[in-house]
């Protein structure tokens, strides 16, 4: 078995009372980093790379230290999106939808281990996958062209509209306020800016964090102001934790094809964990149908996503260590880290340098078991960190909100630019209109029209480009599906329970 | 500094480690997120320069990322322009950009160039198994049907790597260059990406793009723009024995604050020129897929001076501006 003989030289290069502690440590600040909302994994492990140099680590040690600290965040973006709805990393978005829900109903200590747990089987499968499957899957991506990549992205917006709110036409303005607001920028196929009013600092376009922070720390503030702190959303009690045998029985095969499906979504390139957690709710929301009760704080609703998040940051190593191609924003940054370290990502990497390969997945394997551990026996002490009284933890959101956002680029623009999506988040809130269509459409917009206007470019402006590959075609299908099939199910299933009413 | 103190004390909260700043460290920005050319750049060069010894205190790494280099270069150009400590990483990116007027108004001449040590060569790439076995072969499949051959690059419309390609027909003379098809992805691995799954017929680049797909066999390189074949891939011919007299590689650089003076500049000079001259510099270019490239000082300056006069009247004829 070559896969062992592999598997045991990289525990050879990993396991040792050093790496241990590292792993220890990464583990630890990942979780923290990932639980602070702003301070999402991407910054985070940008922020600590500076660190790996300070205390010379050589290769291996460097990338044990940061491969913990990102499946740290993984695990900590799950804490704030239960106990704050806000959530603390970007791929945590989805479990805002039923972990807070569930945290209100009083079981937020139940929420929170069954998601630790989630994350442990998304992050495990992830990483057996990546082991048995990286060399073959790295040719995924050589099916997925300008046309491929349009209809995936049309598939994400057309399951929207069921998923953000009850009403399908508040969801599509949301998105496409979202899409609107991914245009601002420089316009990459002619290089010409595009709604930035010449202001240099509109030039890369919004950035998402600062809109994710801005709609959902920020308004969090407004709404916190304008009820003097009274009945404020933030801050549920925590009471006991202990294990939910029973919940964590029921979603096993919940939790199974999540990570599935997130590992499927990291693999692609450019798509990354927050459209793994999407892809993974929606088609559990999907099976469960509309008496799942998804969204009312289920516990399969909590389970999915971080599943589908974890499973999907363990994908996105894929086309990062064998094409050199990041599958998320975090994966970019470990990517600048390992060039930083020598070490050149690509189809090769895994024969040329199988220490350093196997090495960082016996480290992936090793971070696991300890955030496992972590986060579940000890998920308390990081509650501790969130669940101060609000009006201690509100002006520390903001300060955190502040601060990281100021760190992205360093100017006081987007300060101004994340209160004014704090603003926007109020008003649409005060009007039930959902914000989350307006992210992914911030998230996925630039993406989605940068594919079609590559296909449009190949085809000569030829419109059935689009369908012309049985994948895309399979993904136009399912889109529509999508949109369409939430609609009619809809009336279906609210007749019975317009009955029993 | 406003920034990496800032990340420092971040950093500082959360680990409660302090990290240690020197008063006198040199500062290297990069204009990009940490992982690029430009990160790359500073990276290396801040720490070889610290490993010879040209600097006493290492050199600290700043990303400011934003406009493709543009927050950067303003942040220089009008709040650091008397900092005699201050370098930042520049590329063959920067002067398209200030020769295509894509930094909101800046010009060239805010700033001084004090020099390049390493070039990455262009390249043209298509896939293992391409009809396309050299570059006429594809340079005359485009003047017979401009349509039939699409080329993915890793920058923008009207960017550097959509510039090789057409300095290369025109040299062939084709003229028509706006009907050859160009799409700009993320990155040179997602245009080889492209190119290998078929949805391109051609890849243009740098060399440092394609090494690790070379050895995997996916690609075949049928053209490096530069003046000799590479050292350590002499099988790839150069466009120039192949009869296209075009010469084209993504330098590694650095600007400073136009307000230093002459004495500051010329020791800048002096420092990369040694850093050129190491054994370590020549080790990161081999690992990196660069070739030697070395002008410092006045040299530098001209060279850069000229070739942003090129790329604005190329950039003219092709439309990108006006």
């Amino acid at each position: 078995m070559d896969i062992l003989a592999n598997l045991a030289l990289g525990f050879s290069v990993a396991l040792s009372p050093f790496t241990l502690f590292l792993a220890v440590c990464g583990c630890f600040l990942g979780t923290i980093i990932g639980a602070l909302p702003g301070l999402g994994p991407s910054n985070g492990v940008a922020i600590l790379i500076p660190i790996t140099f300070t205390l010379g680590l050589d290769a291996t040690s460097a990338l044990v230290l940061m491969t913990a600290v990102y499946y740290g965040a993984m695990y900590g973006g799950r804490i704030s999106s239960i106990l704050l709805n806000i959530p603390g990393d970007e791929p945590a978005l989805m479990t805002t939808l039923d972990g807070y829900p569930m945290a209100k109903q009083g079981r937020a200590g139940d929420a929170l281990v069954l998601s630790g747990v989630a994350s442990f089987v998304g992050a495990l499968l992830a990483t057996v996958g990546l082991m048995l499957l990286a060399p073959t899957l790295a040719r995924v991506a050589f099916f997925f062209g300008p046309a491929e990549y349009f209809a995936l992205y049309l598939l994400a917006f057309c399951t929207l509209g069921g998923m953000a709110s009850n009403n399908q036409a508040k969801a599509a303005l949301a998105a496409c306020m979202g899409l609107g607001i991914a245009m601002i920028g420089v316009d990459s196929s002619s290089g010409l800016p595009r709604l930035t009013g010449g202001n240099l600092h509109l030039f890369d376009g919004i950035d998402f964090l600062v809109a994710i922070v801005g709609l959902f720390a920020i308004a969090e503030v407004f709404f916190f102001i304008e009820s003097h702190g009274k009945g404020s959303s933030i801050g549920v009690k925590l009471d006991k934790v202990r294990i939910p045998w029973k919940d964590i029985m029921s979603t096993k095969w919940t939790m199974l094809r999540a990570s599935g499906v997130g590992f499927v979504a990291g693999i692609l390139p450019g798509a990354g964990a927050s459209l793994g957690s999407f892809l993974a709710y929606m088609s559990e929301k999907s099976i469960a149908g509309e008496k799942g009760g998804f969204g009312t704080g289920v516990p399969k609703g909590v389970a999915a996503p971080e599943a589908g998040n974890n499973s999907a940051a363990g994908g996105a190593l894929v086309p990062m260590l064998t094409l050199g191609v990041p599958g998320s924003g975090t994966t970019a940054v470990l990517l600048a880290l390992l060039m930083t370290l020598n070490i050149t990502p690509g189809p090769t990497l895994f024969t040329e340098r199988a220490d350093v390969v196997w090495g960082l997945i016996a480290s992936l394997l090793i971070a696991n078991f300890v955030l496992l551990l972590m986060n579940v026996p000890m998920v308390k002490i990081f509650v501790k960190i969130l669940s101060v009284p609000a009006w201690v933890l509100l002006p520390g959101v903001t300060m955190i909100s502040f601060v990281g956002i100021y760190s992205l680029s360093g100017s006081y623009f987007d300060l101004l630019l994340m209160v004014g999506f704090g603003v926007l988040g109020y008003v649409l809130r005060k009007l039930d209109v959902p914000t989350v269509p307006i992210i992914l459409g911030i998230l996925l917009g630039g993406k989605m029209e940068d594919a079609l206007r590559r296909a449009m470019t190949l085809s000569d402006g030829d419109p059935t480009y689009l369908f012309s590959s049985p994948i895309a075609i399979g993904l136009w299908v399912a889109a529509i599906a999508g949109f369409v099939a939430p609609m009619f199910l809809r009336n279906i299933l609210k007749k019975p329970q317009a009955v029993t009413d | 500094m406003t920034q990496s103190f800032l990340k420092a004390l971040m950093t500082g909260a959360v680990l409660s480690v302090g990290v240690a700043s020197g008063a006198t460290a040199a500062e290297c920005i990069a204009p990009a997120n940490p992982g690029g050319g430009w990160d790359f750049t500073c990276r290396q060069i801040g720490k070889i320069m610290y490993d010879i010894g040209v600097v006493d205190q290492p050199v600290q790494v700043t990303n400011m990322p934003g406009a493709g280099g543009g927050l950067a270069y303003n942040h220089v150009v009008t709040e650091r322009s008397d900092d005699a400590d201050l370098f930042v990483a520049a590329s063959s990116a920067t002067t398209t950009r200030l020769a295509q007027n894509a930094y909101a108004g800046m010009t060239a001449d805010q700033v001084r160039f004090v020099g390049a040590i390493g070039a990455d060569p262009g390249v043209i790439a298509v896939a293992a198994d391409s009809e396309y076995q050299s570059l006429t072969d594809l340079v005359e499949a485009i003047k017979a049907d401009p349509g039939s051959v699409a080329f993915a690059g890793g920058s923008a419309v009207g960017g550097f790597d959509h510039m090789k390609p057409l300095m290369i027909l025109q040299e062939a003379g084709f003229t028509d260059i706006t009907s050859v098809k160009y799409i700009g992805v993320d990155g040179g691995a997602d245009a080889i990406t492209q190119t290998v799954g078929g949805f391109t017929q051609a890849m243009t680049g740098d060399m440092s793009e394609i090494v690790s797909f070379l050895a995997n066999g996916d690609i075949r390189v049928i053209a490096v723009l530069t003046e000799e074949r590479v050292p350590g891939f002499e099988d790839i011919p150069t466009a120039k024995e192949q009869g296209y007299d075009v010469v084209a590689v993504n330098w590694r650089g650095l600007y400073v604050p136009k307000g230093i003076s002459d004495e500051k500049f010329d020791e800048w000079a002096g420092k990369l020129q040694q850093v050129a001259d190491s054994e370590e510099w020549a080790k990161a270019m081999a690992d990196n897929g660069l070739a030697p490239f070395t002008k410092v000082g006045g040299d530098f300056q001209a060279y850069v001076d000229g070739l942003v006069a090129e790329i604005n009247a190329m950039s003219k004829e092709l439309g990108v501006i006006q």
